[in-house]
């Protein structure tokens, strides 16, 4: 597959495949599940791809916005509110909570925001779970400028100058229960703070809600990741449980499921400048109380605005 | 995709070109525009340079725009340089003393987007139509203000007068 070959310095995905598959020692007479998970875990090395941010295609992501728009509008009814709090040029860490499974339909909505009102020029990348980005039919994530989750990528985007979209909540926050939708759960990741931190960058908080509104999100059913062993060898932490179109009964959510049309709306927070607000050497979790808990209370503002779920 | 609207003003051409030609005016009766900054050093005529946005469905979109043809008090054009692909222009026309037909166009798309694009523009155009309606609704108002102003205060100035 053009673009993709086996990467053992391009995240800690490849890192722990290298760790479980290289280095262990072998499986105990495995069974059928773990011998199937282990087959996956070979295929997913050999698709992660390399982190090229020149694989972001300006013009692609320009012909793609009408199809975008037409999702956003329609579908999910988006409205993207405080884009003028982005600093209009640099390079700039946004920090959204993430929602509505591996669909993540508030993703889609917030690309389409910022890319109508910066344009296609300013350089803009994502980062997204290694898993997705290896995911056959999903190299197309690549032309948006979305790179597999790891410290250097991120670095590496910075650097260039870009906006960079993260969330630190990952799997573990977009598989949250439906009914803890409206929090924000970072799980005490803090790695954004010190990648800010370390290239002076300010952190735009993107507060999103409506997306876990878009299937009935039952359970991220961690213990059965643990019990398949995919937390080991795909650092799947997850293997969410949930009732979604077209599968009624859907677990692992691999396929991905047709997001029920909830209306999703999205906040941008005024910049945080980290040594402005904080001093010269910010403490990290007072950095990221204040992060969360700011967020937080916009969410929960956001979500007193819906009156019914799906319809907003 | 082709929009466009028009209105017969009760004012002079010259008065109703003051209006749309000046910059700070614009997002006073611009229906939907939420950015008309100007980008180059003249702030308006021919070559001038807005960075533009107007809100359609989700998104706010539109882009930079240049002015390409200024033909005082008659005509005025744009066009994107990056952006959505536009071309605008408003275009004025004496229709009697006092009385301007004032028309809107707006002409947009996104080159190479192929099916979904022209989906896109044709699910827009109510809307992008809707405002330039209301834009225009809202200028005659505000130039009808003006000059009603303008008369009142020279009453005023002559009735004052020695």
């Amino acid at each position: 597959m053009p673009g993709t070959r086996t990467a053992a310095h391009n995240g800690h995905l490849a890192e722990a495949l290298d760790d479980a598959l290289g280095s262990a020692e072998p499986l105990r007479s495995p069974g059928l599940a773990e011998r199937l998970v282990q087959a996956v875990a070979g295929q997913v090395r050999g698709r992660v791809p390399v982190a090229d941010l020149d694989e972001r295609d300006p013009d692609w992501i320009r012909e793609s916005l009408p199809g975008l728009w037409l999702a956003s509008s329609l579908w999910f009814r988006g409205e993207v509110r405080g884009l003028g709090n982005i600093p209009e040029e640099g390079p700039v860490l946004l920090v959204g909570n993430h929602s509505g499974g591996n669909m993540t339909p508030d993703t889609g909505v917030f690309i389409l925001a910022f890319s109508t009102y910066f344009g296609v020029e300013r350089r803009f990348h994502q980062l997204a779970h290694n898993l997705v980005l290896s995911m056959p039919g999903l190299g197309f994530l690549r032309k948006w400028g979305t790179v597999a989750a790891s410290p250097e990528n991120a670095e590496q985007a910075l650097r260039s100058g870009a906006a960079l979209l993260v969330y630190p909540g990952g799997d573990h926050e977009v598989h949250r229960p439906s009914w803890e939708g409206n929090t924000v759960n970072f799980a005490g990741r803090q790695g954004f703070i010190r990648l800010a931190l370390e290239h002076d960058v300010p952190i735009v908080p993107v507060v999103a809600v409506g997306g876990q509104e878009t299937a009935l999100f039952l359970s991220r059913g961690e213990g059965l990741s643990k019990l398949l062993g995919l937390d080991r060898l795909l650092r799947l932490k997850v293997l969410p449980i949930s009732i979604a179109i077209p599968w009624g009964l859907n677990i692992g959510d691999m396929l991905g499921h047709v997001p029920l049309p909830a209306k999703i709306t999205i906040e941008v927070l005024p910049a945080i400048h980290l040594r402005d607000q904080f001093g010269a050497q910010p403490d990290v979790d007072e950095v990221y109380d204040h992060v969360t808990q700011t967020m937080q209370e916009t969410l929960d503002a956001l979500a007193s605005e819906r009156r019914l779920p799906i319809l907003g | 995709m082709r929009v466009g609207a028009q209105i017969d003003v009760a004012a002079p051409p010259e008065l109703v070109w003051a209006f749309v030609t000046d910059p700070a005016k614009t997002l006073h009766f611009m229906s939907g525009v939420t950015r008309w900054e100007v980008v180059s050093a003249p702030d308006r005529g021919l070559g001038a340079r807005y960075r533009t946005l107007m809100r359609v469905g989700s998104a706010e979109v539109g882009g930079l725009v240049e002015t390409v043809e200024y033909d005082e008090p008659r005509d005025i054009a744009w066009t994107s340089v990056t952006g959505l692909d536009q071309r605008g222009r408003w275009r004025l026309r004496p229709t009697g003393p006092n009385r301007t037909r004032v028309e809107l166009r707006l002409s947009y798309g996104v080159a190479g987007a192929g099916i979904t694009g022209w989906l896109a523009e044709h699910v827009a155009a109510p809307t992008v139509r809707g405002n330039l309606r209301r834009s225009l609704m809202e200028l005659r108002r505000q130039v009808e203000h003006e000059q009603a102003r303008a008369r009142a205060a020279a009453r005023r100035a002559a009735a004052a007068r020695p």
